[in-house]
């Protein structure tokens, strides 16, 4: 028996010809939530593209000693923004994109709990983006000084205070992140609602799959860290325009109660950040394996363990502000505790593929490529959250090179794998494989080459954040393979814009299911109409159509 | 002056700050931990990675597999689970013991009763270096004792800044409104090279610290020296640079920039920006925006001859 109901025929959306003018209407006064997905996602690729520049600038200024690329003031702007860009501009817009295009598909819904919110959340986030950056035009401010903001993406006090940040930059990006924070609240409220009150009958929370579970989490998570940081962003505007002194040491504010309120938020972000890379791998891994994900209990359990203890960790970033060696035993071991539920899901992933049959296709070749680079990131994380080790390698080198790995080897990699994975559902076209295997390549390449000897540079002593250095400290050699990574992840990236766009003018075509997938966004067609279904599907397991495929063997016949 | 720069010239230079190569306590039960948690997180390594590129190579799927046939479909045990969540448990809680130990050690080590004083303050971009003890302000470079242990009081005259000189000690920040305390005790005359390591500003990453480490009657000499005030000079005097310098036993009594008293006996000008050298300090003087742009000494517009007047009364600041 059949356990989910849908017709054989389905509707295609119409094949009508529009103007300019009727398509960009269309766009705009969008509500429907798979094409504000994939505005969102656009809109991260685009934003992703001028951080990945501004990196590579940064990398060409590093390359030699005592380079003159770009001075000081333009280097401690490129490294602001690439920072604030990738988390806030990127990062978010990824999870609100990936969240917003799957998560009414995989649940059998027929579009997000509130579209119109959803709609005003693009474009609030899309403002905010968008105030950020005219700060290289504005930030000059009536006293001229400045233009984008220079205080790193951090904003530590009382270096964002008047006496130190003049003009009107570091307002721009207190405002810009304000306001886009709005929208990333918004998104994620949606997702929560959506995920409680939208499920198709017979999905219960236990047959929701992974993807929904994960990025459920990272909605609560997204709620529950962003608010600090608005609080805080309001006080230092308090601060700049009303006088006010929270940060302000010179009239008895504090340095480090910016420090807890900016990683109270900054801690629970990374993982919201890495989420939904988690999100992607464990629909991506079992469909590539042909098993299903190991242990799905132990999976969500050590997702809201992580961002449980995600919320309790946030002082191991100022391990060197000065704490009692208490407060830093307790955030140390706190923060290795991350471990263990990070540990399981590797576990598990790697479970998942054992005894499968892998099908080594792009999106399973970033997934591999993501195991082994964040079990590095999640090693030299447990180095950093040993505080008297932190002591040595905090602010240098050695954590850039650890964040890299988690961001680009763990949540860009994952991305690449969903966008590979999910791009035919998308836009009914396949990918090409033969450039997704060039653009895998290059890009893992790439990325060690330029990451892995950050990691050397801060054993070396090369502090974060400097635009230039000296011939004879030994970080030439290092610095100068690093940057030379830059060249191959670089291709890797127009690799993978050309393939887009040429699979979308000229793409083999896709079919509703090419990957023999399991959840219902594969039930419908590719793309999927305006209303998603046009019944909604009924499920009985968390595979409904493994169970749809294998009518002799369904999974509702072992799940509870 | 030659007395000076001979000391100084002999010591061997760790330009190199490995934090692998400690010369001192702090960095050296760093080092130890380190060690640990690298044999540790090495270890996990080489399993978990095995396991991943064994479980990768063994189960790809092969040209003469059969597509239509799915492996055998398994969902999970509870037995695994329990075992790779236990064993993680115990890694765990061994670097949490191992950890509280030595930040313990580190950080509530008694310091001995005849340490060294120094009281460390971070300014936009350079150090202020003050003795104390002593009656000694300099800049950018800290002279200690070897065989005794320092004490260090950390502040800050503005934004956070953070003391490293990896050799020696990891970090501690400098904070506004805030004193904090590292010490070093270093084995070996030599000058360790550091950075601030908290971002601070345009010019960051010219804010460089020297610790120099000499045998106890080379700093004693040292010390000696740097009490001693310096000669007047009516042209020196006469220009804006006393409203920003300090030099002992002249009107010259400006706070904002570093103390200038025996500016000659230190390596480098601008935080370690540039070597001090002659040309370099008419450089300097002329126009410090060339040599570290954003600096907050601005460049005050000397005529030759008053550019040559200051060059000459600083060099004689031995």
């Amino acid at each position: 028996m059949a356990s989910i109901d849908y017709p054989l025929e389905r509707p295609r959306p119409k094949e009508g010809e529009f103007s300019f003018s009727e398509t960009l209407y269309r766009w705009v006064a969008t509500v429907d939530h798979k094409r504000l997905g994939l505005m969102y996602i656009v809109t991260a690729l685009l934003f992703l593209v001028i951080a990945g520049l501004m990196a590579s600038v940064m990398r060409l200024q590093l390359a030699f000693p005592n380079n003159h690329v770009v001075g000081p003031e333009t280097f401690n702007r490129l490294f602001t923004m690439h920072g604030t860009t990738m988390v806030f501009l990127v990062g978010m817009p990824f999870v609100a994109g990936l969240s917003n295009y799957l998560v009414p598909l995989m649940i059998g819904a027929r579009d997000m709990a509130f579209p119109r919110l959803n709609a005003f959340g693009y474009w609030i986030f899309l403002f905010g983006g968008l105030l950020l950056y005219f700060s290289y035009i504005g930030g000059g401010g009536l006293s001229g000084h400045g233009s984008a903001p220079d205080v790193g993406w951090f904003a530590y006090a009382p270096l964002t205070s008047k006496a130190f940040s003049r003009g009107a930059s570091t307002d721009f990006w207190i405002l810009g992140i304000l306001v886009a924070g709005i929208g990333s609240v918004a998104s994620a409220l949606n997702v929560i609602v959506t995920t409680i009150c939208m499920r198709c009958p017979g999905m219960t929370l236990t047959r929701m799959p992974m993807f929904v579970w994960v990025m459920l989490i990272d909605s609560w998570l997204i709620i529950i860290a962003l608010p600090p940081l608005t609080a805080a962003q309001v006080m230092l505007l308090i601060d700049r325009f009303l006088g006010g002194n929270f940060f302000n040491t010179q009239a008895g504010g504090s340095a480090v109660l910016w420090q807890h309120f900016f990683w109270i938020f900054g801690h629970p972000e990374v993982y919201i950040l890495i989420f939904p890379a988690f999100a992607i791998l464990s629909e991506v891994i079992p469909i590539f394996s042909r098993k299903p994900l190991f242990g799905r209990a132990a999976m969500v359990g050590a997702v809201v363990a992580i961002g449980f203890i995600s919320l309790g960790v946030w002082a191991h970033h100022m391990f060197a502000v000065g704490m009692t060696s208490w407060s830093n035993t307790f955030f140390a071991a706190s923060s290795m505790l991350v471990g263990i539920p990070t540990g399981i899901k590797i576990f598990n992933w790697t479970a998942t593929m054992y005894g499968g049959k892998l099908r080594l296709d792009t999106p399973m070749l970033f997934c591999c490529a993501f195991l082994l680079q964040f079990l590095v990131a999640g090693l030299t994380g447990i180095m950093l959250a040993v505080s008297p080790f932190d002591w040595q390698l905090h602010d240098s080198y050695f954590v850039v090179g650890h964040f890299h790995f988690t961001l680009i080897g763990g949540l860009v990699f994952g991305l690449f794998a969903g966008m590979y994975y999910w791009f035919p559902k998308a836009t009914g076209k396949l990918l090409c494989e033969k450039l997704g295997r060039w653009n895998f390549w290059l890009f893992v390449i790439g990325f060690e080459t330029t990451f892995i000897p950050m990691h050397f540079l801060g054993i070396l002593g090369m502090p974060r954040r400097i635009y230039t250095y000296a011939p004879d400290r030994g970080w030439d050699f290092w610095n100068l393979v690093s940057s030379l990574g830059v060249i191959a992840q670089a291709a890797a990236i127009a690799l993978f814009i050309w393939n887009v766009i040429d699979s979308i003018r000229s793409g083999e075509k896709a079919g509703d299911d090419p990957w023999d997938g399991w959840t219902l966004e594969w039930a419908t067609s590719s793309p999927p109409p305006e209303y998603n279904f046009e019944k909604l599907p009924v499920v009985r397991s968390s595979r409904p159509l493994w169970d749809l495929k294998h009518p002799h063997d369904p999974d509702w016949k072992f799940e509870q | 002056m030659a007395l000076l720069q001979g000391l100084g010239a002999a010591l061997p230079e760790h330009r190199v700050a490995n934090i692998f190569k400690p010369l001192a306590t702090p960095a050296q039960s760093e080092y130890h931990i380190a060690l640990l948690v690298l044999a540790i997180t090495g270890a996990i390594f080489v399993v978990v990675a095995g396991l991943i590129v064994y479980t990768i190579w063994r189960f790809r799927r092969r040209p003469g597999d059969d597509a239509k046939q799915e492996p055998p479909q398994v969902y999970g045990s509870n037995q695994i689970e329990v075992a790779w969540t236990v064993i993680p448990i115990l890694i765990v809680f061994v670097l949490i013991g191992v950890s509280a130990r030595v930040i313990a050690s580190v950080q509530n080590a008694s310091p001995p009763p005849q340490m060294l004083k120094v009281t460390l303050i971070g300014h936009q971009w350079w150090w202020e270096v003050r003795y104390p003890d002593y009656g000694i302000v300099t800049a950018n470079e800290i002279h200690v004792p070897t065989a005794s242990a320092t004490y260090l009081e950390l502040q800050s005259a503005d934004v956070i800044h953070s003391f490293w000189v990896p050799q020696l000690a990891g970090k501690t920040d400098l904070i506004p409104n805030r004193t904090n305390y590292s010490w070093i005790d270093p084995r070996e005359p030599g000058v360790y090279f550091g950075n601030c390591a908290e971002y601070c500003g345009t010019q960051h990453a010219n804010m460089l610290l020297r610790v120099v480490a000499q045998a106890p009657e080379d700093f004693k000499r040292w010390a000696a020296e740097q009490q001693k005030p310096a000669a007047e000079n009516a042209a020196f005097q006469s220009l804006s640079c006393v409203s920003c310098h300090t030099i002992k036993g002249t009107p010259a009594k400006g706070k904002f920039g570093p103390d200038l008293t025996h500016l000659m006996s230190r390596r480098t000008l601008a935080a370690g920006a540039i070597a001090n050298t002659a040309e370099n300090l008419r450089q300097w003087v002329k126009d410090p925006q060339a040599a570290k742009p954003g600096s907050l000494m601005p460049s005050l517009q000397l005529t030759d001859q008053e550019l040559g007047q200051v060059v000459n009364y600083l060099e004689s600041l031995q």
